[in-house]
């Protein structure tokens, strides 16, 4: 896979002298669909289901520019992508957008040729260990063994707090969170960390998950968002005005259930903007000025797909927390859509 | 070009002579080859600054940033340690599996190489049934196996199997006391040295000598003796110039002592017992390609079969079997990088993965990989060409 990736960008670099100010939405429209990176799998994210149809925080996300470009969620096709693979398949233009739980972060904003859309969740990076092992903070794991996915911030921020606490530890990296699920389970290592969301995902997917406890420490910020190549501004705009027409049209309380009706009798001058019924926010975009109006009727705003898959009442069992709107005691704050 | 109707056989013309013609063409070939290669990489270049993507081999020198499970002959810290550290340690971790995987593999190949000729009917059924079990499964589900099945079936460190009272086993994997050389241990190392060069003339001494006079001394009991004492003498001359750092249990797993960690060791059993089976059918074959006439021969001159296998016929198999195994030590040396899959830092998961990963430099990590398991490959074919030189029939 590793090399296939790599010949894909050497190719792609070598031949294509065209594709980096190559309009993707073009390309999309023309091939008719999007194709999305997500992870190999991970519950509440995405992962495919009982019927092999993806499903998860970060698919909601593809099947919205989906339904905002093609006023059809299902018109995405997905990429699994392990977190080392992930980058070289945007670069390579293998996909056209990468939602999978990836933080922002400045090398790879800058060095790595991307652009960041914005944030759909903010995250911190937690350990998780056995209960039977009666550890009650990070600050006591000297000289464990920790297992971490290969590629990622996790095993950065690892690394840093522990010279920072001046502790030590033995690291085991493995390629996908499978893999280390696996091998936390299997007791190779005594720690497994990764972004809490992905701790409690995992811990989701467990046979007893009442045997694991995730300690109290956040030790770094994962701001996760959805990333595109670096110079095709338009296709950003579309990625960028899709996660925070989600967003706004929660703080507006528009949601899959009333956007209909909303649509047809509302007099509040910012919902109106927003579904298109007045202004032509969606042409700007290059896109039909329903988009937003067919992103709520297909996929819901953002706080029915955070509940719909991470919330309390789904596996995951995820607190809103820091992904609360501003004025709801968190910091989801999108600009406004005018 | 000019059309010469008369066709003067004079050779007036350069093009026409066909020394010059060949050396013309060869010359036009390496040229479009190497605008091929200068095209390709321009083009690289200059698609990767459009597309903002950093190049270049500055990142070696950018501190690493990561921790990294199994370091050996080296300080690394994640603060301050490099690039070019983590790929140093990547060698490292992969010519310390592929070496001790060929020294494993070879042994094991050998014994059942042997065996899958035994005239007991048991023994050459179990041989003939690893060979083929072994064969046709593919290695990274062997690893797998290896990794998770075989080592995560061994007990937690509290309940860790003892032997003796300082070597323990369990499923962080295998820890036993450590020596840490202090001033004066050099004398140990010159002894072990010397030791090894001595038993090398012992044994062309007794060979002169047998050829001689017919009389066989014992060199392997002899090098061993060598190789036991000499370190032993000096140690007690510098008065054991070393400390014994014995593996204790800590709060998690085993601390002190020398470990062996269980990706080491999943990946060590499962290269070595993969291509173990290979081997075991190039010796197979080479055997069987001696004329059954030698040994029959070798029998009617009173000479035991053991010694018969030993002196006879292994060493003209080996002709036989020497190339073929040359290329069974290349895929063991390139199989190596399956050591991702099960966590083992070797060149591949660290290098062109993680350091790749963390700075984006895709094209130089992956060259630079790529460049090293070619280096190695080149030298170990080197070396087994020489060696293959050296047991060629020499014809008198
Ligand atoms: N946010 C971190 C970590 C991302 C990451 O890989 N998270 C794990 C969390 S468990 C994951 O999604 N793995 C899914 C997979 O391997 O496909 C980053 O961007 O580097």
């Amino acid at each position: 896979m590793k090399k296939a990736s790599f010949i894909a960008v050497a190719t792609a670099a070598t031949f294509i002298a065209t594709a980096a100010t190559a309009a993707t939405l073009d390309d999309v429209k023309a091939k008719g669909f999007i194709q999305c990176g997500v992870t190999t799998g991970l519950a509440g994210f995405a992962a495919p289901n009982n019927e092999g149809k993806w499903e998860g925080f970060d698919v909601d996300f593809c099947r919205a520019m989906s339904a905002a470009i093609f006023g059809d969620p299902d018109k995405v096709k997905y990429t699994p992508t392990t977190a080392k693979e992930r980058f070289t398949a945007l670069q390579s233009a293998e996909i056209d957008v990468l939602a999978r739980n990836t933080t922002w972060t400045f090398s790879r904003d800058v060095n790595l040729g991307f652009e960041f859309v914005g944030v759909n969740y903010y995250d911190g990076q937690g350990f998780m260990v056995k209960k039977a092992l009666g550890v009650k903070s990070a600050l006591e794991l000297s000289g464990a063994r920790v297992c971490v996915q290969s590629g990622t911030t996790t095993e950065l921020n690892l690394a840093d707090y522990f010279t920072a606490n001046g502790m030590k530890y033995d690291s085991v990296v493995f390629d996908t969170a499978d893999e280390v699920r696996e091998a936390y389970l299997k007791d190779t290592c005594d720690v497994y960390t990764t972004d809490q969301s992905g701790l409690y995902a995992q811990r989701s997917v467990i046979a007893d998950p009442e045997a694991h406890i995730v300690l109290p420490e956040v030790i770094s910020k994962e701001p996760l968002g959805p990333l595109v190549r670096h110079g095709d501004n338009q296709w950003g705009d579309i990625a960028r005005w899709t996660l925070n027409a989600m967003i706004e049209a929660e703080e507006l309380n528009v949601s899959s259930a009333n956007v209909d009706d909303l649509k047809a009798n509302t007099k509040n001058p910012g919902i109106q903007r927003m579904l298109g019924t007045s202004g032509d926010l969606g042409q700007q975009l290059g896109l039909s000025n329903d988009w937003a109006y067919n992103i709520i009727k297909n996929v819901g705003n953002y706080g029915e797909s955070f509940a719909r898959n991470l919330g309390e009442g789904t596996a995951l069992n995820i607190a809103r927390g820091l992904n609360a709107q501003w004025n709801k005691g968190g910091i989801l704050y999108a600009p406004p859509l005018r | 070009m000019t059309t010469d109707v008369q066709g003067s056989v004079t050779g007036d013309s350069i093009f026409r002579d066909p020394r010059y013609r060949a050396i013309f063409y060869q010359i036009l070939v390496i040229a479009l080859f190497v605008s091929f290669v200068w095209y390709v990489g321009h083009n690289t270049a200059i698609n990767l600054e459009k597309r903002g993507i950093a190049s270049g081999f500055n990142f070696l020198s950018q501190p690493a940033g990561f921790g990294i499970g199994i370091v050996l002959l080296m300080d690394y810290s994640s603060q301050t340690s490099t690039h070019l550290d983590v790929l140093i340690i990547g060698i490292i971790n992969t010519l310390a599996v592929s070496i001790s995987g060929i020294f494993l593999a070879t042994i094991i190949g050998f014994i059942f190489g042997v065996l899958r000729l035994s005239k007991n009917w048991v023994v050459n059924k179990i041989a003939a049934v690893y060979i083929e079990v072994i064969r046709n499964i593919p290695l990274l589900v062997q690893l797998m196996f290896w990794y998770f099945a075989v080592l995560s079936v061994l007990p937690l460190t509290k309940d860790s199997i003892q032997i003796g009272e300082n070597f323990l086993i369990n499923n962080r994997g295998v820890s036993f006391p450590a020596i840490i050389p202090s001033n004066g241990f050099w004398l140990i190392t010159v002894a072990f040295l010397v030791a090894i060069v001595a038993s090398i003339f012992i044994r062309k001494w007794a060979h002169k000598r047998q050829d001689l006079t017919g009389q066989v001394f014992p060199v392997l009991w002899a090098s061993i003796g060598l190789i036991i004492a000499l370190p032993v003498i000096a140690s007690l001359i510098m008065g054991n110039p070393f400390t014994v750092n014995y593996p204790e249990f800590g709060r998690f797993s085993i601390t002190g002592g020398w470990s062996l960690e269980p990706e080491f060791l999943a990946l060590l059993l499962g290269l070595s017992i993969y291509t173990g089976a290979f081997i075991a059918e190039i010796v197979r074959s080479g055997i069987n390609a001696v004329s059954h006439g030698q040994t029959e021969a070798a029998h009617s001159l009173g000479l035991r079969p053991g010694i018969t296998t030993r002196l006879v016929i292994l060493p003209q198999a080996l002709r036989v079997i020497v190339p073929p195994l040359t290329s069974q030590y290349l895929n063991l040396t390139k199989n190596s990088s399956l050591a991702t899959a099960i966590g083992y830092a070797d060149i591949t998961a660290l290098f062109a993965g993680t350091s790749l990963n963390q700075t984006g430099q895709a094209i130089e990590c992956i060259m630079i990989t790529m460049i090293f398991y070619l280096s190695i490959s080149l030298l170990i074919s080197m070396f087994m060409n020489w060696y293959n030189k050296r047991i060629a029939l020499v014809e008198r």
